[in-house]
């Protein structure tokens, strides 16, 4: 396997939570993800995805082993510094959609790109609106973000993850809070986004429709990885 | 920068009615801290003013007293002890010695602002078969009026007639109502020798403390000096004005010594009157801080609320890439606009009040100049406002702030 290859590599990641009483819920993890590959992982509630899911996030910092992100170690590195590489190569999709409500459609897809402030607000908000409109989006730029439906909400919220043009993109039980057919829509929008612009996506689902489609699925049970 | 300040601002923005609530807060406290230092330092102004005005630095004058040194310990040596009783005043003119020639030196030091002669006399008023035991003032009426405002506390007549015509009067408000003397009609005066002489009332005195009015009463030095048959020379005080008031105490020693006449500095002639003012500042400041602390709180409230509120905001910026300090930095120029907005508003609104307070008729027979409240619309107030008011924010805001930036956004996100 080329190392220069991998988005992200993972190697012998640990993590238990000590309160009340210490559970390990992660096991000596070790995975590995492709520039371009559609990856999704499923398993039991409470096997440990989400968990690791969040340690990849590199928002969870409790755990023992490395996680390279980019050919970047991030173990033990700075708040600061773990802030700029999920601002720059980490997107987000939430189940919950994590909207922020105060602003509007189109300055929730800007913040991102603002925040990394590689090029000017009026290019940040070409962006954020081409992407709008390559998810059908456009006509609801102006609105205030509690205004959507569910559906529209997540649609906004891959616009969001994909503005700083990240390495990979994460997805927290994307399609949980969806019906079936816009599950269907955000499953198509993550294909076009693996296959068109050559991201890598890493979704935690326990949808096994989904899972069965995605190009690589990672089973875990009980803190390991048992297939994938 | 730009980017936090804009996200604080919509914040801002959907809490509007709770932000304002906090901004008048703030208002309400600046306003009044403004007011009330306006105001109180107004009064103190014009409480010391009442003597600080009317009173010199430093008083060269010749106490009534007896000699130090009597005749016999010039003729005993240090090793007797002698009991002189009941020793007399020796019989010596009030006057102030080579008066002239203290003036003149006076004048050169650099840190005398004005030097005034003065002669003061005994006198009596006959008014049908009554006499009236008053003390006439011999001044330099230009420098009374420059230095000691001696204008302002005319209730009637020109200083300038007293100044230019012979044997006028100034009488003092009671004086002259006892007398039922008014301006133009002339009073008999004799003085403790008993000369007589008819003098014109050209004026009418009124300082504020009753009594005083009763026996006090002006006249130009020259008129004075004529009364009692004494050359221009004749002065019985030099009222001393200095630039800094607080050398009082220290020249008035040397030049007790210097010339060998009594020196009275105004700190020891009236040391309650700093007390007074200091304890009236200290109070008045302490009130203002306290405002500014109870505003304080409120922002605090309002703050920790909003975090709470906007736990979800705060998950959502970390995890797409806004740092710890970041949020730390939003939710502290959320504090810091409400601080400012508060604060500039309540400057506005204290310069608002001071002046309606200003406006409001305050009338007092101890204060004849005086028509309405007095206000102190010194910058130095308004400094310190604004100064305390982002300083109560900014620590307001701070330790909400510090809440906000450690936020863990996998338990938020998780725990939904």
């Amino acid at each position: 396997m080329n190392a220069t290859s991998n988005i992200l590599e993972v190697t012998k990641v640990n993590k238990s939570f000590h309160d009340p009483v210490t559970v390990t819920v992660l096991k000596d993890v070790s995975m590995a993800v492709k520039r371009g590959e559609f990856v999704s992982v499923t398993g039991k509630s409470g096997c440990g995805k989400s968990t690791l899911l969040y340690i990849l996030s590199t928002m969870d910092t409790d755990y023992e082993g490395q996680v390279i992100i980019d050919g970047e170690p991030t173990f033990g590195l700075s708040g600061e510094r773990l802030s700029q590489i999920r601002n720059e190569k980490i997107g987000f999709v939430f189940q919950f959609h994590y909207l922020l409500n105060e602003f509007s459609v189109l300055k929730n897809v800007m913040l991102p790109g603002l925040k990394l402030g590689r090029s000017t607000e009026s290019e940040v908000e070409a962006r954020a609106m081409e992407l709008l409109r390559e998810l059908q989006m456009e006509d609801h730029a102006l609105k205030m973000a509690n205004q959507l439906s569910g559906g529209q909400k997540q649609r906004v919220a891959i616009a969001r993850s994909m503005i700083n043009d990240p390495m990979i993109i994460m997805g927290d039980e994307p399609t949980g809070n969806l019906d079936k057919k816009n599950s269907q829509i955000v499953f198509d929008i993550f294909q076009k986004i693996a296959s068109e612009h050559k991201r890598c996506l890493l979704v935690v689902t326990h949808d096994n429709d989904f899972a069965a489609r995605t190009d690589r699925t990672i089973v875990m049970d009980d803190g390991r990885i048992v297939e994938g | 920068m730009r980017l936090l300040l804009s996200i604080s601002l919509t914040l801002l923005r959907a809490k509007l009615r709770q932000s304002i609530v906090a901004a008048v807060g703030v208002m309400f406290s600046i306003t009044m801290f403004v007011t009330l230092l306006g105001f109180m330092n107004g009064l103190n102004d014009l409480l010391d003013g009442l003597i600080l005005n009317r009173t010199p630095h430093i008083r060269l004058h010749n106490e009534l007293k007896a000699s130090p040194t009597q005749p016999i310990d010039r003729t005993t040596d240090s090793t007797t002890h002698n009991f002189v009783r009941n020793v007399k005043p020796k019989d010596e003119l009030p006057r102030l010695r080579n008066a002239q020639a203290i003036m003149d030196a006076l004048k050169k030091d650099p840190r005398v602002l004005a030097v005034s002669p003065r002669l003061v006399a005994q006198v009596f008023f006959n008014v049908g078969t009554v006499d009236l035991n008053a003390q006439v003032n011999g001044i330099d009426v230009t420098q009374e009026v420059l230095y000691y405002r001696f204008a302002d506390y005319l209730t009637e007549g020109d200083p300038h007639d007293l100044a230019t015509s012979a044997n006028t009067i100034v009488l003092g408000k009671g004086l002259a109502d006892m007398m039922e003397a008014s301006i133009g009609e002339s009073v008999q005066v004799t003085t403790a020798s008993g000369e007589r002489a008819m003098l014109r009332v050209s004026g009418i005195f009124q300082s504020g403390i009753a009594d005083a009015d009763k026996v006090q009463c002006y006249a130009n030095i020259k008129t004075v000096q004529k009364l009692l048959g004494r050359p221009s020379s004749y002065f019985t005080d030099i009222n001393v004005k200095l630039h800094d008031l607080l050398e009082a105490p220290v020249m008035a020693q040397e030049l007790s010594r210097r010339f060998d006449v009594d020196a009275l500095d105004i700190q020891t002639a009236n040391a309650q009157f700093e007390t007074g003012s200091d304890v009236r500042n200290i109070i008045s400041y302490a009130v203002g801080v306290v405002l500014l602390i109870v505003a304080g709180f409120g922002i605090y409230n309002i703050l920790n609320m909003m975090i709470y509120e906007k736990l979800d905001a705060i998950a959502i910026l970390k995890a797409t890439g806004f740092s710890g300090s970041d949020v730390r930095r939003i939710f502290l120029l959320l504090s810091m606009i409400i601080g400012i907005a508060g604060g500039v508003s309540g400057l506005i609104g204290g310069f608002a009040l001071q002046n309606i307070i200003d406006n409001i008729p305050f009338v007092t027979a101890a204060l004849p100049t005086v028509k309405t409240f007095p206000i102190d619309y010194s910058p130095k107030y308004y400094i310190i406002a604004v100064t305390f008011a982002l300083l109560t924010t900014w620590v307001a805001g701070w330790f909400p702030a510090r809440k906000a930036s450690q936020v863990d956004p996998v338990e938020i996100i998780r725990g939904k």
